[in-house]
């Protein structure tokens, strides 16, 4: 797979239209990296002149902020926005959420001012570009449910390019009670991916994986790689992982389109 | 001797608004303790907002049987000033139903039916309210916060409003001149017939007692509204104009912290330098929050504002998977904090005194502050636009940069952060890994 690099940009005198920002979890995370390299194929398809920083690219700094490091959160904007203005960045996609805010909301004031974009408005810009097409046979009927991230829904309010994404692929769309502005965290944010929860008497991502099988799903639509681990683990957890799948929904429209 | 009424009512009136006032500078005094935070941008946005989710209630309905009561409760209390201030002018001049020979027999008897009409609404409402509050099995009504004066606060306020409501009605009951002009009275021409048997005499001091109680009820009702969650009625205005109005994701990036970072990442600047001449001794700033004073003022406005509903933690995902936090609990602590700061401010002449306790730790503990997903759920449901999260959230901060005290996870995330760029134990140079595999 053809993943260009800034550096690589830059050596031969190309600014790329998009910078995909990988994030954290998208490079390591094995499930996550999955999720990349599906953006990726669609990327390609589209012939969307694109590069990421590799390993110039550092965490975002949103765990650290939300976990209440101030410090270390403006270290590593200061640390990335200088790499990102060096390179005269303009246009940024991400697969994450969390990395989408921090990006889009924090960095503006210290010095980072970009275009940013979930990767669903991205592909959502690319079909109304006509750049894109979704083949709309492949799920054609599938029962899917999507589950909103905290930080694309209630954070920035977008609702409906994933949605919209979704409808596109033939399935059958059903929502959770708790839906758009009203969702349920999966538990993940706000650093809590990176701890033990504090005691209760449920995980919260066991009672979002409820919510959702309420609605009979065959596949668990996400769009944030930590909703898509907290959600997987949900489904083991209820020993549901025969019958429903957790997929990003550039997975969808990968598998879709036979990428 | 015959002005005596009219003097003991003045006499009232001015004890009773002026004992409002006094209790309304205390609360402003309170809410300038927080530290300042600028909210006068974007003002037609603000009104706006005020607008639809204060005065029109939009938030409220989103729950909407509760909203539809609410506003049955709200609007009764509006409207009804109007006859408050023919009660007002009364007393203070003798008169009797001023307005009706002012606005003429037919506009006072659409006024007073309306009037009518709505008290008895109301009542209705506020019966359900209770039953709701003390006998259904509504979980928010019955949590851990929701013991002793939270509880007796909420019953209290909805008896209050019984009372004055019935004694409305009991008023223009045996207001008998009132009954027989028939104009007016759809509600208490059903009543009236309760005092058939009465002589005249007894229904004149009847409705004298109705009337001179329901006045007194309705200044100690106002001045109930600085010790009870019912302020929101208030506060709800200027909270709602001054609420953040930018991505609820967006958190503020602390100045002091840019400055320090900046001073850290320039390779120029001497750490050891000395200030510059005629430079301020500044105390250094401290990061984060542990104490009500440093909180902002609107999250201080804030805490005076919860009117204690619970729709913030019966939405949030820690308190519905039995954690520890409920945002609730977060703004009536940093009241119930402030409310302690400003008993001592006052009891020390003007002057706080060190009194060993804070926020954190004495009312909030850091496993509540922990549990948080920072979520949104909890500002997204307040019906007044409350932020709870920016509280957790400026606490957080001070458990991290001035305690050290994250669980140690974090300080493992954090240490990864710093050390590789990700939150995980990999190596920076293997970032690209994800672009080979297949």
């Amino acid at each position: 797979m053809t993943v260009p690099t800034m550096a690589e940009m830059m050596a031969q005198g190309k600014q790329p239209e998009v910078l995909f920002w990988v994030g954290a979890a998208g490079s390591y995370d094995d499930r996550a990296k999955k999720i990349s390299r599906a953006f990726v194929k669609i990327l390609h398809q589209a012939n969307v002149d694109f590069a990421v920083l590799g390993t110039e690219e550092s965490s975002t700094g949103d765990a650290a902020k939300r976990s209440g490091n101030e410090f270390l959160f403006q270290m590593q904007a200061m640390m990335n926005i200088e790499v990102l203005n060096g390179y005269e960045v303009k246009k940024i996609v991400t697969c994450d959420p969390h990395s989408f805010n921090t990006l889009k909301n924090e960095y503006p004031s210290l010095g980072g001012k970009y275009e940013v974009f979930h990767h669903t408005q991205f592909i959502q810009n690319l079909i109304s570009e006509g750049r894109l097409k979704i083949d709309d046979t492949t799920l054609k009927g599938k029962r899917v449910t999507f589950h909103d991230p905290c930080y694309l829904g209630r954070a920035n309010e977008v609702y409906e390019s994933p949605r919209n994404l979704i409808k596109r692929l033939g399935v059958n769309l059903t929502e959770m009670k708790r839906n758009k502005s009203t969702a349920l965290c999966c538990g993940a944010g706000g650093a809590q991916m990176f701890k033990e929860p504090e005691k209760g008497d449920k995980d919260i991502n066991v009672l979002r994986t409820e919510d959702a099988l309420e609605t009979k799903p065959q596949i668990i639509a996400t769009g944030c790689p930590y909703c898509n681990t907290m959600m997987t683990d949900g489904i083991k957890f209820k020993e549901k992982e025969a019958e429903v799948l957790v997929k990003d929904i550039a997975e969808l429209i990968a598998e879709a389109n036979n990428l | 001797m015959q002005y005596l009424p009219n003097i003991i009512f003045a006499i009232a009136l001015l004890l009773g608004i002026g004992f409002f006032v006094m209790n309304i500078h205390k609360l402003s005094r309170n809410i300038k303790l927080g530290k300042d935070v600028d909210r006068t941008d974007r003002k037609p946005e603000r009104l706006k907002n005020m607008i639809k989710i204060a005065l029109g209630q939009s938030k409220m309905v989103k729950r909407p049987f509760s909203g539809f009561l609410h506003i049955v409760v709200y609007v009764g209390f509006i409207i009804i000033n109007i006859e408050v201030l023919e009660i007002i002018i009364d007393g203070l001049f003798g008169t009797h139903r001023i307005f009706q020979g002012v606005l003429g027999n037919g506009f006072y008897a659409f006024l007073i039916g309306t009037f009518e009409i709505l008290a008895a609404l109301v009542f209705v409402a506020v019966v359900i309210f209770w039953l709701r509050r003390n006998v259904s099995n509504i979980k928010r009504f019955f949590s851990k916060e929701m013991k002793g004066w939270p509880k007796n606060d909420g019953n209290n306020i909805l008896y209050f409003e019984m009372v004055l409501m019935t004694l409305f009605l009991v008023m223009n009951a045996t207001d008998t001149a009132f009954q027989q002009a028939g104009i007016g009275n759809p509600i208490s021409q059903f009543i009236a017939p309760l005092f058939d048997g009465f002589s005249a005499e007894t229904i004149h001091t009847i409705e004298r007692s109705a009337w001179w109680i329901h006045i007194l009820g309705i200044l100690v009702f106002l001045n109930y509204l600085y010790y009870s969650k019912h302020l929101h009625i208030l506060l709800a205005f200027p909270n709602t104009y001054l609420a953040n109005l930018n991505p609820k994701g967006q958190f503020n990036n602390l100045e002091s912290v840019t400055n320090e970072v900046k001073l850290m990442m320039d390779p120029d600047a001497d750490p050891y330098a000395a200030p510059a001449e005629g430079a301020e001794e500044t105390v250094p700033e401290k990061f984060g929050a542990s104490d009500v004073t440093d909180l902002n003022w609107v999250q201080l406005l804030n805490s005076y504002t919860c009117t204690e509903c619970g729709r913030c933690t019966s939405s949030c995902p820690a308190n519905l998977t039995g954690k520890e936090l409920s945002p609730r609990k977060i703004m009536m602590d940093t009241r119930d904090r402030l409310e302690e700061v400003g008993r001592n401010i006052d009891a020390n002449g003007g002057t706080f005194v060190d009194d060993g306790k804070q926020l954190l730790n004495d009312y909030i503990k850091p496993e509540e502050l922990w549990a948080c997903t920072s979520c949104n759920a909890c500002v997204e449901e307040c019906p007044v636009n409350i932020d709870p999260l920016s509280i957790i959230m400026d606490m957080r901060r001070y458990l991290v940069m001035e305690e050290s005290a994250a669980p140690q996870e974090l300080n493992m995330m954090m240490t990864n952060i710093e050390n590789n760029g990700a939150p995980w134990q990999y190596n920076q140079q293997d970032r690209l890994n994800w672009a080979k595999e297949d």
